[in-house]
């Protein structure tokens, strides 16, 4: 399985994103710049300019029109994909730490800083249209939701709930009509990192600095799978289709890297099996810590950006596809 | 009781009944004479000599207390000659009742010359005995309570070894899986504040704690034993694990009341101490020995006390001066006095070998033990390699040496051969070259053999039971630099054997086997049962190789052809590496007793960098691997020696094939039965995900079409579209005009 490299960015990845067919790959690093991948080949298909500070978050529509992006320059952009052209720029009092198109592609979610006396919001914009009418700078919603600091966030099935994960290590279920917290669970120990949906939305895979990923049922918050491992986790991903497998990977923190060898800061991409909650195989290749990792929506390829300013696109041997666990 | 009646007074006070006042107020007498000993075993003096003895007496008991004159009463009698003689024994009277005992623990068993013994015993005590009941009347018979058989391990019936693993702070005794999981045989969390230690023959487990040392074995895992030791550090057992030394670097106070120590006025401020295992009896207490410089940091080579292989005796050496040789189970000085050696270094015993050890077994007398020391050049004697033979105290044999910078004694485990390795220094001092002086210590008048070695040496081990010893050297300029392990120094391996040549006179003499240059190895592991070798570069901070040797192997037919026939085989070619690995981190590398398993670890004591073991078969292939946060220690847990004669081991040798045929069939059993089991176990969690999924889709798909949506947004599962591309270049244009 050779890598395929892709260094458009200068500084460490902050998410990875692929769109629904999965030809492209969009890549947001602390560098400023958002950048689009054809996925097959690692070939730059072009650059969305105009943050002027760090990206931390980005996500494309399911028909791959519109792209938002959240950034540390306290603003979140809209953008047209096929052009590059910057369609609506929200501002804010903090940096937008997590943004997500809701099921339905008309609203998006955001998760704003606490900072400098400014409360934390998860705040809902609608973007019906946004390609042919101009968008709305005013919120639908805006949540001050109670409790520690919410650090990842994602729409629930159907856009019932709103999941948020917690500096806590807990994750709660939040109604999106009336910003109430409905049911709470504490699954980590420590702060979560990330946490993405499956496919139909009705579980989640969370990954957490303790240094375990769990699969949680959206509708009752119940921790399904645990995989635990010797390394605090940044990413993890759940593997849509061809293996019933989940990915996760991190390393040690950034601040302590200089001071190991790589081999000892465990840069790895970890694949478990998702059912029977054991370890199938690890992918090396960063000499930094693992900050993203997203898989093709067909499973045939996966993608994980590190601390070290690569992304890593991975496409699948054959014997990847007929490997069969003995059951 | 008499009433006393006023009307009916006795005439005379004889007659008055003083029975009930004598009753209450009668003294007792027998407190009065605690301070008074009997000391028996004197020789009969009459009255000239009687002065002498007492004067002699005066200072054996000079330590316990002064004895005034008139305190020494010694009855007399005549003899059939009529000379008033003494009895042989005497009383004597101390200022107090603590003397008195004291006399009684110092002096009694005092040697005074070969016929007298002195027997110190209490006054009281002789007088309590003389009381005793002729009749005699049988103590109570306690019941027999039945030990746990400290050896049942052995009886496993796969033949599995134990190891324990020590990790954070959890002590797990667990079998070897080879493949699978170790299984627990036992655990406990906290079980030693420390480290933990086997006994030699793997009877007991010792666990560390700030009172002291606690024992551990049978099925139970219950604690046999303990001794109170306060702040123990270092633990030594004797051979046959009979004999206990503890070492703590607190010196021992006794607490003046309320003494609950086993330790009494005599054992304070000493360090040393040795137990009996067997019953848990305080032998003898030791002090350290002082530093040789006085502000000079105490320095502890462990163990301080070496037993000599027959468990008759232990010595420990007070470098430059002598070698105190004691013996067990008395605990005395041999021939009380030190074997006074100038400038001695330091000394090792021989080991027995099974011959020997069988032999003294069956008639219960051993041989003389032996040992080996030696002493670096002083003045104009040469550096000097002696053996000595205790407790005769003859010098076997002994071995001059020059320009010896330093020197290292090997023995071979059947004490066959005794390895000196001998560094010494070049006239500018700056190079260093080491030897290697080999005594056949078997043979008559004890050859000794000289192999040159130009480089120096790292590493030296014996091949355990064998004729064969490894050497790593090195000529790496980075040897001698102050920094050890910052770099990884170029090495080379070198394997000797005993060349017995041909014929009868034809001189014996050590070989080399082959000589691989070009390693970064630096420690040597020999089987215990021989024939392979693991050699490994520890304490490296980049490299981490294990290689795998045997020494025997078989060669390819191919390769016996090019022997020319009738040559002498070329042991070079019995040499093959099996395997080379690499365990990231490794620190501690061990064979498992039967010779099968090398287990390598990485403890937390000296990096944290994936910690944890990995267990290899004797092939060099990986069997089990675990990571373990905190892990700390990993020990085989040893086994006795085996029980099997020589020809029913020669035996099942011979018929190994059917033997083996039948443990291979236990291993495919098992194995299947192990992921019959681990199938079961997959095939349900998958099953209760489809179950979990069936029901999460449905209600998703009720609750969306209670919604109004449609399933089709999320659910076009569309063929993937394959778009091809062709993608025509023109690589070059001619024109040509076509006539």
């Amino acid at each position: 399985m050779r890598p395929i490299l892709l260094q458009g960015h200068e500084r460490s990845l902050t998410q990875i994103k692929y769109n629904r067919e999965g030809d492209l790959l969009f890549s947001v690093s602390k560098d400023h710049v958002v950048n689009a991948w054809f996925s097959h080949n690692g070939e730059r298909l072009g650059t969305y300019e105009g943050h002027i500070g760090a990206v931390w978050t980005v996500d494309v529509n399911s028909t791959t029109t519109l792209l938002v992006s959240g950034s540390a320059d306290n603003t979140a952009k809209l953008w047209d994909v096929s052009n590059g052209k910057c369609l609506m720029s929200w501002e804010f009092n903090t940096a937008v730490r997590r943004v997500q198109f809701s099921e339905d592609d008309k609203k998006i979610l955001l998760i704003t800083e606490p900072r400098m006396g400014f409360p934390a919001t998860l705040q809902i914009f609608s973007i019906e249209n946004g390609l042919t009418e101009p968008v709305s700078s005013e919120p639908l919603e805006v949540i001050h939701p109670q409790g520690p600091k919410i650090t990842v966030a994602a729409w629930g099935a159907l856009d019932k709930y709103i999941v948020a994960g917690r500096e806590n290590g807990s994750v709660a279920l939040i109604d999106p009509q009336t910003g109430e917290c409905v049911s709470t669970n504490k699954i980590h120990d420590l702060t979560l990192t990330d946490l993405q949906m499956s496919t139909d939305r009705t579980y989640f895979i969370t990954s957490s600095k303790d240094k375990s990923a769990k699969i949680v049922e959206t509708e009752s918050l119940e921790v399904l799978k645990t995989y635990v491992t010797d390394t605090p986790l940044n990413s993890a991903a759940i593997m849509p289709k061809v293996q019933e497998f989940v990915v996760v990977g991190g390393g040690q923190e950034a601040m302590d890297v200089t001071r190991t060898s790589s081999r000892q800061g465990k840069f790895e991409c970890r694949f478990w099996h998702k059912i029977l909650e054991e370890e199938v195989g690890r992918v090396r290749g960063h000499f930094g810590p693992i900050n993203t990792i997203a898989i093709h929506p067909d499973g045939r390829s996966f993608a994980s950006g590190g601390e070290d300013g690569y992304v890593r696109v991975h496409h699948f041997d054959d014997d990847f596809f007929t490997f069969k666990f003995q059951i | 009781m008499a009433r006393f009646d006023l009307n009916n007074l006795p005439e005379h006070e004889e007659d008055i009944d003083f029975s009930d006042i004598e009753e209450r107020y009668q003294l007792s007498f027998e407190e009065g004479f605690d301070n008074i000993v009997v000391v028996d075993n004197l020789p009969l003096v009459d009255d000239t000599k009687q002065e002498k003895l007492i004067q002699f007496l005066r200072k054996i008991f000079k330590n316990v207390g002064e004895i005034r004159d008139n305190h020494f009463t010694m009855p007399k009698a005549q003899n059939e000659k009529g000379k008033l003689m003494s009895k042989g024994f005497m009383f004597i009277e101390f200022e107090t009742a603590e003397q008195a005992s004291l006399a009684v623990k110092l002096i009694d068993g005092f040697k005074m010359d070969k016929s007298h013994t002195l027997a110190v015993n209490r006054f009281t005590d002789v007088e309590k005995y003389s009381t005793v009941e002729e009749q005699f009347h049988a103590p109570a018979e306690e019941e027999f309570i039945e030990k746990e058989h400290l050896k049942s391990w052995l009886a496993d019936e796969l033949g599995r070894d134990q190891m324990v693993i020590y990790r954070h702070n959890d002590v797990q005794v667990l079998w070897n899986m080879q493949k699978e999981q170790p299984q627990i045989a036992h655990s406990k969390p906290n079980w030693t504040e420390t480290y933990i230690q086997w006994s030699p023959l793997g009877s007991y487990l010792t666990t560390f704690h700030t009172q002291g040392v606690a024992l551990w074995g049978g099925e139970s895992w219950k604690k046999i034993v303990r001794f109170f030791h306060p702040d123990v550090k270092l633990i030594d057992y004797s051979p046959n694990e009979r004999y206990l030394v503890t070492w703590s670097n607190k010196p021992i106070v006794v607490p003046e009341e309320n003494n609950e120590t086993p330790f009494g006025p005599e054992d304070e401020g000493n360090q040393i101490v040795i137990w009996d295992v067997k019953s848990g009896a305080l032998l003898r207490t030791f002090p350290s020995l002082a530093p040789p410089a006085a502000g000079a940091r105490p320095t502890v080579s462990w163990p301080v006390f070496k037993w000599s292989p027959s468990e008759r005796y232990f010595a420990r050496v007070t470098p430059g001066s002598q070698i105190s040789v004691y013996e067990a189970p008395s605990m005395g000085l041999l021939n009380k006095k030190s074997i006074k050696i100038d400038g001695v270094v330091d000394f090792e015993w021989a080991p027995l070998s099974a011959a020997e050890k069988e032999a003294a077994a069956k008639t219960g007398r051993a041989k003389d033990d032996l040992l080996a020391y030696w002493t670096p050049e002083v003045d104009n004697q040469p550096a000097r390699v002696t053996l000595l033979s205790v407790p005769g105290q003859t010098i076997i044999r002994t071995k001059n040496l020059f320009n010896v910078s330093d020197c290292k004694l090997h023995w071979q485990n059947q004490g066959d051969f005794l390895c000196v390795k001998v560094d010494r220094v070049t006239k500018n001092k700056k190079q260093t070259s080491s030897n290697l002086e080999i005594f056949r210590v078997r043979e008559k008048d004890i050859p000794v053999e000289v192999v040159e070695v130009k480089e120096s040496i790292l590493a030296f081990a014996w091949e355990p039971k064998g004729e064969r010893f490894a050497v790593i050297t090195t000529s790496d300029p980075n040897f001698t630099s102050a920094t050890p392990g910052s770099t990884t120094l170029k090495t080379s391996a070198s394997f000797y054997y005993l060349d017995k040549g041909k014929g009868k006179d034809t001189l014996q003499s050590f070989k080399v086997i082959k000589t691989l240059t070009g390693k970064s190895c630096n420690t040597i592991f020999w089987s215990p049962k021989g024939r392979n070798v693991v050699l490994a570069t520890l304490r490296s901070q980049t490299v981490w190789d294990l290689e795998f040797y045997d020494l025997d192997f078989e060669p390819l037919e191919s390769a016996a052809a090019k022997v020319p026939t009738g040559g002498e085989k070329d042991p070079a070619a019995y040499l093959q590496l099996l395997a080379s690995g690499e365990h990231y981190g490794v620190t501690d590398i061990e064979w498992d007793p039967s010779g099968r398993f090398v287990a390598t670890s990485a403890s937390v004591w000296r990096h944290t960098m994936e910690n944890g073991y990995q267990i290899w078969d004797f092939k060099g292939q990986m069997l089990y691997k675990e990571s373990l946060e905190k892990f700390k220690q990993l020990v085989w847990r040893p086994r006795p020696k085996t029980l099997l004669s020589k020809e029913q081991i020669k035996n099942i040798r011979k018929n190994l094939r059917e033997y083996s045929s039948r443990f291979e069939e236990m291993d495919r059993s098992a194995s299947s039965q192990v992921s019959s089991a681990e199938r079961t176990r997959r095939r349900e969690l998958l099953e209760e995900w489809a179950n979990w999924r069936k029901r999460v889709e449905a209600d998703l798909a009720s609750d969306r079409a209670a919604l109004g949506q449609q399933l089709a947004a999320n659910t076009d599962d569309e063929e993937a579209e394959e778009v091809d591309e062709w993608i025509e270049e023109v690589i070059d244009e001619k024109e040509e005009i076509v006539a």
